[in-house]
């Protein structure tokens, strides 16, 4: 019987080892996006912004024209980027310390202008890479190195709801939050993708992928136990859907 | 053109950095340079580039980086404060090695300060400003008409060291207005822009990666002297002064920008009552020019750096003349320009 090849690394994906923890998903989200490039056939013209975080190395792994911005200013280099060729697909893939925190402002008003742009948030609920202090995103009562008794309002408020807030503005074409946990999830989480990067190739503004993501490592679990955690915890504060869509 | 046109120093900017290929402008309002902006917003779409009013100066400075990562003319400009916020960003830029231009229309400080003018930004301008072992390429014209002549030949200027180039200019250059012409800048080799820039991965055939993280040590300690041995080149090819009455003058004044050009007025006044008295006005402060003050004749028995600060230049100074020479200082701050009497006591003051 002849053998056919039903799965294979996408060509915008190099073939490179990741650095990433076992059981992380920022590899995953990795994947989602080569696979969306290579589909819309899109690599030649597409130009990432890698963000500071365990990320960071991404200019590494996706094999497309690549910045390294300054922690949580990819939006900005990314607008200038699309404004000077808007014959370009730019992406920007940031984490929930560099977006929903140092980064804020720079996400809001990127969306708020319309940048005609796509990012793609991963939400951990933690900074991973310096070692799992707090985030915005922190939930409450998870222990962090930095809240080390668990995150509680009277000091660290609630965990910010980053597309929701965003889809109250007017300028978004598509904002859309996905999980990364388990297959079923996995596929939605790809057809999100593809529909944030189509709402950019179709001209109609900002699109935002968040993507609920584990950090085994700095949550302390073993990697099913992260992935479960993430289904029973998280998605319940951040509710999965389509926030906005492009009319 | 080749006419004089009666012009605000910060419209006058705007315009050379126009005729100079710039298409893409980056900033946040804050006096006393908000005619750049201004300008930039009406004059930009007219000529085909794009004006965005950016939510900070962080943003500001990390748009340039992603504008000068396209390859194009890039700038943005702001005044002390807004080039304290954009410090980070401009390390990024000296770090990946991206040319853009910045223009500091300084004002006093520290803190929110005052809006008068200042040169109080000068150790922030020459060393740097933000993190790590990088330079700026600092013009520092004194009259409208240089700041023209210079902001033309910046753009230039960045693409060759692929490295930022900051006007330093003060609230007086910014609002003063004086006749201008707009020469074009003599025609230089310059790199192509599409070797680096993203955009181009089937010209290039690899694609671009605009960087300045490098995570093996060794990598990074040869990326930096990379940068340092092209600091040196700039000093070699670049460093620009002027003198004026230097020829038999037992004291010598130096300043630089708008402090120049009252200086030099006080130098006139006392070379006319016979008082030997000449003056050096570097024009970039980095690379600063050190040669003519180490170079200075056995006679001369005393150098004074005038400035709008507390003292900042005159630490080049002093480097300059490597301890051949006393050197003194005289300043004024918080918007106070020093007047042409005052420097004329303090170069009297100089005679012991
Ligand atoms: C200006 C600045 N402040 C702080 C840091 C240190 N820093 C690096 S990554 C990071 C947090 C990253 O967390 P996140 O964005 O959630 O990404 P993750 O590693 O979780 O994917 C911080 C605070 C930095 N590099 N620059
Ligand atoms: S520290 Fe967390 S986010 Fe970073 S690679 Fe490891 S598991 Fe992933
Ligand atoms: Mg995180």
């Amino acid at each position: 019987m002849k053998e056919t090849q039903i799965f294979e690394r996408p060509r915008s994906m190099a073939d490179v080892v990741t650095h990433y923890c076992p059981g992380c998903t920022h590899g995953v989200a990795h994947r989602l996006v080569a696979e969306a490039i290579d589909e819309l056939g899109i690599q030649d013209r597409t130009v990432g912004v890698a963000p500071v975080g365990c990320a960071v190395f991404i200019y590494n792994y996706i094999d497309t024209d690549m910045y390294e911005a300054a922690h949580g200013r990819a939006p900005a280099v990314a607008s200038a980027c699309k404004r000077i060729r808007p014959d370009l697909t730019v992406f920007t893939y940031q984490g929930d310390g560099d977006l929903a925190s140092i980064g804020l402002a720079e996400v809001v008003h990127a969306a708020n202008r319309g940048e005609n742009i796509t990012v793609i948030f991963i939400n951990n609920a933690i900074y991973g890479m310096t070692g799992g202090q707090m985030a915005p995103t922190t939930l409450m009562g998870q222990k962090a190195t930095t809240c080390p008794f668990g995150r509680e309002a009277k000091a660290n408020g609630y965990p910010m709801r980053v597309a929701e807030m965003l889809a109250t503005l007017a300028a978004p074409g598509y904002v859309a939050r996905v999980s990364l946990a388990k297959p079923k999830f996995i596929l939605e989480a790809k057809k999100a993708v593809r529909k944030a990067f189509e709402t950019q190739l179709a001209g109609k503004g900002f699109s935002l992928v968040e993507m609920l993501s584990t950090c085994p490592t700095n949550w302390g679990m073993r990697p099913v136990e992260a992935t479960d955690w993430l289904v029973e915890q998280m998605i319940p504060y951040y509710p999965l859907g389509e926030f906005k869509v492009p009319e | 053109m080749g006419e004089k046109v009666l012009m605000k120093g910060n419209e006058a900017l705007a315009e050379a950095a126009i005729q100079a290929g710039c298409r893409y402008f980056f900033g946040y309002p804050i006096t006393p340079q908000n005619e750049i902006p201004e300008y930039m917003s009406r004059r930009l779409p007219e000529v085909g580039g794009v004006y965005l009013q950016a939510e900070s100066e962080v943003a500001s400075i990390n748009m340039v980086f992603g504008g000068a990562g396209t390859g194009e003319r890039v700038m943005t400009s702001s005044s002390s404060p807004g080039i304290s916020l954009m410090s980070e960003g401009i390390s990024y830029i000296a770090g990946a090695e991206l040319p853009c231009v910045i223009m500091n229309i300084v004002r006093g400080g520290p803190g929110l300060g005052g809006i008068l003018p200042a040169q109080s930004d000068y150790f922030q301008a020459t060393r740097g400003g933000g993190h790590g072992d990088y330079r700026l390429l600092v013009l520092s014209p004194s009259t409208v008409q240089e700041a023209v002549d210079l902001t033309m030949e910046a753009f230039d200027l960045a693409e060759i060291y692929r490295n930022p180039v900051m006007i330093l200019g003060d609230g007086f250059m910014g609002q003063m207005m004086e006749a201008v012409e707009f020469k074009t800048a003599p025609e230089k080799k310059l790199p192509d822009k599409r070797d680096r820039a993203v955009g181009y991965k089937e010209w290039r055939g690899k694609r671009a990666l605009v960087k300045s993280l490098y995570l093996d040590p060794d990598a990074l300690e040869a990326h930096n002297k990379k940068l340092q041995a092209k600091y040196e080149l700039m000093a070699d090819r670049e460093t620009r002064f002027e003198t004026y009455l230097l020829e038999g003058a037992d004291y010598v004044v130096t300043a630089y920008g708008t402090t120049a050009r009252i200086a030099r007025s006080a130098v006139k006044q006392l070379r006319d009552e016979g008082f030997p008295v000449g003056m050096i006005r570097p024009i970039t402060v980095f690379p600063f020019p050190y040669a003519p003050f180490a170079g200075l004749g056995s006679q001369v028995k005393a150098v004074l750096s005038v400035e709008m600060s507390c003292g900042q230049m005159v630490d080049d100074v002093k480097i300059g003349v490597a301890g051949k020479v006393p050197v003194s200082f005289f300043g004024r701050v918080g918007g106070i320009a020093p007047t042409v009497d005052e420097i004329v006591n303090a170069i009297r003051g100089l005679q012991v």
